[in-house]
């Protein structure tokens, strides 16, 4: 452990003279790395990027929403905005962010080791990553794509006037950037881990991470072959996905539901994985039901690939089939149920703080179970078949996507932050961008479940004059986010230059990670640690100082527990 | 390039070096099979529905040709693995001539494979505007590389399966997809792979290999044997549907 | 898993692997004309299966490999089963698709309307 003290605070406390950070300077030091933290700032980079292509894409669709006529957009361009909003945030946003960026940085930390299994495939990964990226934008600026992120068949293989060949080949490419990293996640936390670091005593983040991992591995590929054998459809004239050559529209979305649905636990799972260290750290807990929180999390990897026909369920498929599916969709709900019901136990009699990592963590608390629950309803057969493809959908994935996945992301990003910078972000700044995140967030998509139900459709570009109202607010609530977004984005900027200084371990956090320096050498420890506490253990541990106050930018912790 | 048994800086022994390789291409390969699994899903749901066609397809192919490069792949397997054998009982010049061995069938394969898809291209049987299942029934004087014996069983078969499917022809290209799609993604494997052997190759005439540390071998080994896995299941899925008719 | 500790497949136990893939080969080869009907795909599945089998044990060494390599194969091919197995599971219970009939559904029905 190094001998600076964890969270004490005052005139003494320097940053590192060497880490990761300055040890080796110039470009090609950057882009050639195979250190996985660097490697994680290049994704945050990219990542951010796509994140603001995206949100370009969102705020034309709000924009044009706000009257019922479809005033500023063609019904063609409109058909783009929103094919290439979700294209952009599924796969070039949503799926990599947490992966990418914290699990790259955080697990070699958290297993106690150098670096990951394979440093260089890793930079790979992030090339792959680049490129994919790169046809992508290619195919939005040379004519767009209107097909919907779903790439349907055989409109998109055959009929659709837009870029879709390099769109489908660059999320193809991407796809192998997803592939390598659930790659050397899944072999780094079998064969990497330090001396004492069992399986039972990782933080529940490495868990999550290999649940998702699992299904990268597993799912990924399946939706490469599909997106080539569209690509091949549309270049070449294959008949698989084409009615006219005698192929079947519906066999193109099993392939492509078969991944798609486990994509979007590769998008939460991270996200659930960051709750469960920012709940025990800002209720000075352990976590409640640490064995059941993991075992939830292989459930959710492992019945998640078996409910994809649920968003099938109008398209004419075996009614019998569907009860399946249906059924199992329920089923998949209950590891969610278990850890949310751990999370909130987890709080009772805890000693909470409210610091901003922890106002996501409660913001994925809320907005998680209500997007949860409405995945629910839209299981449910009978009912599906009145909001399927309405707003409800909408609103139901973007309560997950972003009440769940971005608060957990935007939460995690807060919380390690010291970790990656060696710098504390500005906290009541902070906490008022996440209430203005919260508001904005909840006026955008609240909205929206009520236009769902009432029957207004999604993709459409004009609808009728009486949802007009509740478009607008979710286009004023969506003002309100993207001011949400901006804020860290500035701040935190800001912060990793001119933020005060962190030590270790400001929290104070029970993790690996938290016992090296902020930032962390390259070699991350100086000394191989040996484990020899478990998980969260916050009572066997004098040397995170409970007792001594945090910095004064921090909230005074509440009492000890 | 790294040297004979230098460990790599985030490991901590050899041991654990070889093990986190080995595991890492075993879960490489877990991806494969899901990858060819997709097209293995499109060829599963078509041939059950459109099994006069994929018939008729089928036995348009060569049982000779096909079984011939079935035996070559699997005696390429037993070469890559007695390669892997020879390194890791220091036989250094034993490595050599089993990898070249491996890379001949390899090419071997590659030569049937392209007298198979050129006759394709002549008969008219690619996927795509000129497709026709019934060009040589046409025109048998462009399909003179078959015998008039062949012709007349394909002309017959011909007629069954039009009587069985009225639109015969859309549903063939449908089996020439299955049928290009799976082999030529398999090709691609193994061009990959041969690529891989010529490296391993030049590292072995080097003398790279030994008892201690032959993991490249190993890994490579494994990365062939899967390759020639997924031809043990092309070969009966293509070329063996319906030849009982014959 | 040291090189020391490894188990050496002997050249032997690889010749007798070669000659039974071979043989394996000339079976299915046999087997595809003789009419089985439906059979067919089932038997010649069954033998691509079985040759796939010995190259992973041998070849691959998966019968001396660890056991986590083990459960990577078999996960692997568990995966490939729930893409073939419950994708068709739409279409069989259909009526029919594209002229195929699958009594199949109508087998459901009769089971469930004992219970209803």
């Amino acid at each position: 452990m190094d001998a600076q003290s964890t969270h004490a605070t005052g005139p003494g406390l320097q940053l590192p003279e060497k880490s990761y950070l300055n040890e080796t300077t110039g470009i090609r030091s950057w882009l050639l790395t195979v250190d996985h933290k660097r490697i994680a700032l290049l994704y945050l980079v990219s990542v951010t990027f796509f994140f603001f292509v995206g949100g370009f894409f969102a705020m034309m669709i709000r924009l044009h929403l706000l009257t019922p006529s479809g005033y500023m957009l063609s019904p063609d361009t409109y058909n783009r905005m929103f094919t290439m909003h979700g294209v952009t945030m599924v796969f070039f946003f949503l799926i990599p962010s947490i992966p990418a960026i914290l699990g790259n940085f955080l697990i070699p930390l958290m297993v106690g080791a150098k670096d990951l299994a394979f440093p260089k495939i890793n930079l790979l990964s992030w090339y792959i990553y680049i490129i994919g990226g790169a046809f992508t934008l290619y195919s939005m600026i040379s004519g767009g794509l209107d097909t919907g992120w779903t790439f349907y068949t055989p409109f998109s293989t055959v009929y659709s006037n837009s870029a879709v060949a390099p769109a489908v080949i660059g999320v193809f490419i991407t796809g192998f950037s997803s592939i390598l990293t659930g790659l050397n996640f899944l072999v780094t936390v079998h064969t990497m881990r330090a001396p004492g670091m069992t399986w039972f005593r990782l933080p529940i983040f490495v868990w999550s991470h290999y649940a998702t991992s699992i299904v990268m591995i597993l799912g990924t590929p399946v939706i490469a072959i599909t997106l080539g054998l569209a690509a091949m459809e549309r270049l070449f004239g294959l008949g698989f996905f084409n009615p006219a050559m005698g192929g079947d529209p519906i066999l193109f979305q099993h392939l492509f539901w078969f991944y798609s649905h486990p994509a979007v636990y590769i998008m939460i799972l991270p996200s659930m994985g960051v709750i469960s260290e920012l709940i025990p750290t800002f209720a000075r807990k352990k976590i409640f039901g640490y064995e059941f929180v993991a075992a939830a999390s292989l459930a959710i990897a492992v019945i998640g690939f078996l409910v994809w026909a649920h968003h099938m369920f109008l398209t004419g498929q075996s009614t019998y089939a569907a009860i399946a599916f249906s059924f199992l969709t329920f089923l998949v709900a209950v590891p969610s149920a278990i850890k949310t019901f751990a999370w909130v136990a987890t709080l009772f009699g805890g000693s909470i703080s409210f610091d901003t990592p922890m106002l996501y963590a409660f913001g994925f608390l809320g907005l998680f179970l209500v997007g949860g629950l409405t995945g629910l309803f839209l299981g449910a057969l009978g009912l599906d078949i009145h909001i399927h493809d309405t707003y409800f959908v909408v609103a139901h994935f973007h309560y997950i996507m972003v009440g769940g996945a971005v608060m957990g992301y935007l939460g995690g990003l807060h919380f390690w932050w010291p970790k990656i910078t060696g710098r504390l972000y500005p906290e009541w700044m902070a906490r008022i961008a996440a209430l203005i995140l919260f508001v904005g967030f909840n006026l955008t998509f609240f909205p929206q479940f009520v236009l769902g139900y009432l029957g207004m459709p999604r993709r459409y570009h004009v609808y009728p004059p009486e949802f007009q109202v509740y478009n607008v607010m979710s286009t004023a609530g969506a003002s309100i986010l993207a001011i949400g977004y901006l804020a860290p984005m500035v701040y935190l900027t800001w912060a990793a230059f001119y933020g005060k200084v962190a030590g270790n371990n400001p929290w104070p956090a029970t993790g690996l990670e938290w016992t090296t320096a902020s930032p962390p050498p390259t070699e991350n420890f100086h000394v191989t640690p040996v484990v020899t506490w478990e998980a969260y253990d916050f009572h066997n541990r004098p040397e995170l100082e409970l007792d001594v106050p945090r910095a004064p930018t921090l909230a005074p912790a509440h009492g000890d527990d | 390039m790294h040297r004979t048994g230098e460990l790599y800086g985030q490991f901590k022994t050899l041991d654990q070096q070889k093990e986190t390789a080995s595991l890492g291409m075993w879960i490489f390969l877990v991806t494969e099979v899901m990858f060819f699994g997709g097209i293995m899903m499109a060829y599963t749901l078509n041939r059950h529905v459109y099994f006069h066609a994929f018939a008729m397809g089928s036995n348009t192919l060569s049982l000779q040709l096909g079984g011939f490069n079935t035996v070559v792949l699997l005696a390429s397997s037993f070469t890559m693995a007695m390669a892997v054998w020879s390194a890791q009982t220091g036989k250094k010049k034993l490595i050599t001539i089993f990898l070249s061995l491996t890379i001949l069938l390899g090419f071997v394969f590659f030569g049937v494979k392209y007298v198979e898809y050129a006759q394709k291209f002549h008969h008219h049987l690619i996927p795509g505007k000129n497709f026709n299942i019934f060009f040589c029934r046409d025109n048998p004087s462009k399909c003179d590389d078959l015998s008039a014996k062949d012709l007349e069983e394909e002309n017959k078969e011909l007629e069954e399966a039009s009587a069985a499917d009225p639109d015969l022809n859309a549903h063939a290209q449908l089996y020439y997809s299955a049928y290009f799609g799976m082999t030529g993604l398999h090709a691609l494997h193994m061009v990959i792979g041969a690529g891989l052997l010529f490296w391993l190759l030049r590292e072995s005439v080097a003398g790279r290999f030994t008892p201690q540390w032959n993991t490249p071998v190993d890994l490579v080994g494994l990365y062939w044997h899967f390759v020639d896995i997924v031809w043990i299941y092309l070969f009966p899925l293509l070329y063996l549907i319906d030849r009982h008719k014959n | 898993m040291s090189e020391q500790h490894e188990h050496i497949v002997s050249p032997k136990t690889y010749g007798v692997i070669i000659v039974t893939l071979l043989c394996l080969t000339a079976g299915t080869v046999g087997a595809a004309y003789i009419n089985l009907g439906r059979f067919n795909i089932v038997v010649a599945l069954a033998i691509a299966t079985l040759k796939a089998t010995l190259v992973v044990l041998y070849f691959m060494h998966a019968k001396y490999s660890p056991k986590r390599t083990q459960l990577v194969i078999i996960a692997g091919v568990f995966w490939l089963a729930i893409l073939l197995f419950m994708t068709m599971s739409d279409y069989a219970t259909r009526v029919d698709y594209r002229g195929v009939h699958y009594p199949m559904s109508q087998r459901i029905v009769a089971v469930l309307s004992r219970w209803g």
